[in-house]
């Protein structure tokens, strides 16, 4: 996992609640064995019209939001099935971190697994951020040693996210590495069953 | 204070803890399919890591077969998946439930029928209704491919403690509402993510009194709920269930622990963090109309209006979902029509459910208009239906009756609902396209699914039962 400290990038507005997984990445493309390779797959069916042309009222299709990093999208997202699929599409498109109210459990975690950032900030600074990303090129730094996101105009908010988690992201650390170191623990427990 | 079965689990796993960090878990059962693994065996193998406990690990495929012609495959894309399965298993040192095994069927279907999933148990699996398992007092929940690699690697998860949410359902249920008819209530009435971060104790005389395919089917559905783990404290009916099968234990083993398990049940001072109350009597049988599962209203009610909304996002969720469904604000839910009628899935493809189908689909026809598959959740499930004829009543019927395996709950095989055309199916999710591009699907029991297709319509089966039937 690559290591994810600060970034200053476009931010798209997606103002939807409950984008369950299998729009992020619908099941017909889960049948590749690969991680990688799924970003032209992100939000299939919203994304392209049934003729394959991408559909021009698709909020990333906009060209504004062309080359957006940062995602602002409403409540509960991610729910759904626990595809990873969702966060390697998302990562393979390019973004590098979702803002919304609320998360999917599932989804929260394997996010964190792919160093694909999610950030859970309030209802109304959401909606504020949404707001701002209308306009075009609109950028947004995401600092997660601080724990702040920001921009140039004045918007100024604190997320929190568990410390375990922040150093494993901001080290790009290798869990299953990290669970290895503690063998003799995983030994101790099996021989007393 | 006493503690809740949750905690009881919990304490028992937990093999590392330090301060400011999650819980280092103990797992004792991993199950795996060919979705969501292949990726994680190729990690393991590019560190040149193993699987440490291999007897602990069982696999199957179930997502991608097909459920009509097995002998070839006809999806090359899908059978590279399956036979990548084969030779992980293979190389692993996994047992392996294959296609042609008398084994094979859902992964939450098979591991209770095998006798690998017993009460006290941790149990995950890399697809997000593990929560079925629940039904046997074991902490079952779903994973991601990252966890699926660490789990193989380490037999162990890192997990903050859960919260702990109790579900209280009194009272006994009204004619032709069944367990999913339950569990949909509750997620119409509370919504699709109130157990977000809770793992869930279903509790109460409705639950005592259900079979432990039912406890399944509730379970099942707890992810739809937000939770992603749901249990029921084991009880005779469960020591009952898990006699007899294939991998439990026997004999005095067996004896022994089912004395462990009685200790299991939460105690009657166990303290929750949140509690929900539910009277049986106030559901009937239940169909969703939109697209999450929370979109659900009782068969005799309608579709909410847009005036009817809280707020803005709701309204515009509601206006989304009945564009996508084709349906109106205020329709009534046994006005909709029916094309596709769907029995199966791993919340509804037991014996028992295809046995109360049967019952209802008994001596009738399906409707001209609709098509109707039951797709049986495992080889088992359909040689014992099939030794007790439920086979014939259905293709009598006009049934399809199928091989065992996910099929239209998610259409990645070629079990599909054609755009635009509507589903009554059993199976667990609404989302737009789940069950085939611009599919309409609507969530019910399979008693309700059946009377679908002999109508053509969403129609109140309880009208169709005896009295006597009340159950």
């Amino acid at each position: 996992m690559s290591a994810f400290t600060k970034i200053t990038e476009k931010a798209a507005a997606f103002d939807r609640a409950n984008v369950d997984t299998d729009q992020i990445i619908p099941k017909q493309f889960l049948k590749r064995i690969e991680k990688t390779g799924f970003g032209r797959f992100l939000f299939n069916d919203w994304r392209y019209s049934p003729d394959g042309e991408p559909n021009p009222h698709f909020e990333l299709n906009r060209p504004e939001n062309a080359g957006a990093k940062i995602l602002i999208a409403n409540e509960n997202f991610g729910c759904g099935s626990s595809r990873e699929h969702a966060p390697w599409a998302l990562l393979d498109y390019g973004f590098k971190a979702i803002i919304a109210p609320s998360f999917a459990d599932i989804f929260y975690q394997n996010s964190l697994k792919n160093g694909l950032l999610p950030v859970t900030l309030d209802a109304e600074k959401v909606a504020q951020l949404l707001q701002k990303a209308e306009h075009e090129n609109y950028e947004l730094t995401v600092d997660l040693e601080n724990e702040s996101i920001f921009d140039t105009s004045g918007f100024k908010a604190h997320f929190s996210i568990d410390p375990y988690w922040k150093k494993m992201l901001v080290n790009g650390w290798d869990e299953i590495e990290i669970t290895m170191q503690l063998d003799e623990y995983i030994t101790v427990y099996e021989k007393a069953q | 204070m006493g503690k809740s079965i949750i905690e009881k689990i919990w304490d028992k796993h937990v093999v590392y803890e330090e301060e400011g960090k999650p819980d280092l878990l103990y797992i004792d059962l991993h199950l795996v399919h060919e979705v969501t693994s292949p990726q994680a065996f190729s990690g393991l193998r590019m560190k040149g890591r193993k699987v440490r406990r291999p007897d602990k690990t069982f696999a199957t495929m179930d997502h991608n077969v097909p459920t009509d012609n097995r002998s070839e495959i006809q999806d090359k894309v899908a059978l590279n998946q399956m036979t990548t399965l084969e030779k992980n298993c293979h190389e692993f040192g996994i047992p392996l439930a294959g296609i042609d095994s008398p084994d094979q069927g859902i992964v939450h279907v098979i591991g209770p029928e095998l006798g690998l999933t017993l009460p006290g148990k941790t149990i995950v699996c890399g697809d997000s209704h593990t929560s079925t398992h629940g039904a046997f007092g074991s902490i079952a929940f779903g994973i991601g491919t990252s966890e699926v690699e660490h789990v193989l690697a380490t037999q162990t998860i890192w997990r903050a403690k859960p919260k702990t949410l109790k579900i209280d359902i009194s009272g006994t249920p009204n004619k032709g509402v069944t367990a999913k008819d339950i569990i949909l209530y509750i997620l119409s009435k509370h919504g699709f993510d109130f157990g977000t971060g809770y793992i869930i104790e279903y509790c109460g005389e409705a639950i005592r009194s259900m079979s432990m395919d039912e406890r399944m089917t509730i379970c099942n559905m707890s992810i739809e709920g937000g939770a992603r783990a749901g249990l029921v404290s084991p009880d005779e009916t469960t020591f009952s269930y898990i006699t007899g099968r294939k991998f439990a234990p026997k004999g005095e083993e067996l004896a022994k622990a089912v004395a462990e398990w009685r200790e299991l049940a939460s105690d009657d001072d166990a303290v929750y963090d949140k509690t929900i109350e539910i009277h049986a009597e106030e559901i009937a049988p239940m169909v969703s109309w939109g697209t999450n599962p929370a979109m659900t209203s009782r068969v005799h009610e309608r579709i909410p209006y847009l005036s009817d909304c809280k707020n803005e996002i709701e309204r515009k969720s509601l206006q989304n979902a009945l564009s996508y469904m084709g349906l109106t604000e205020g329709q009534r839910i046994d006005d909709i029509h029916i094309q596709h009628v769907f029995i199966g899935s791993c919340t509804n493809s037991r014996l028992e459910d295809l046995r109360q189908a049967a019952e209802i689909v008994k001596g009738k026809q399906v409707h001209s208009n609709v098509r109707a598959l039951v797709v049986p959740g495992s080889q088992q499930v359909k040689k014992q239906a099939e030794e007790e004829g439920l086979h014939r009543i259905f293709t009598e019927a006009g049934f399809e009756w199928r091989e065992s395996g996910c099929s239209m709950c998610l259409s990645m095989n070629n079990d599909i609902v054609p755009a635009g055309e509507h589903c009554a199916s059993t199976s667990n999710r609404n989302f737009e396209g789940r069950q085939g591009t611009g599919a309409r699907t609507h969530l019910v029991s399979p008693i309700m699914a059946a009377a679908a297709a002999i109508y053509g319509k969403i129609t109140d089966v309880s009208a169709m039962m005896p009295e006597e039937a009340v159950k």
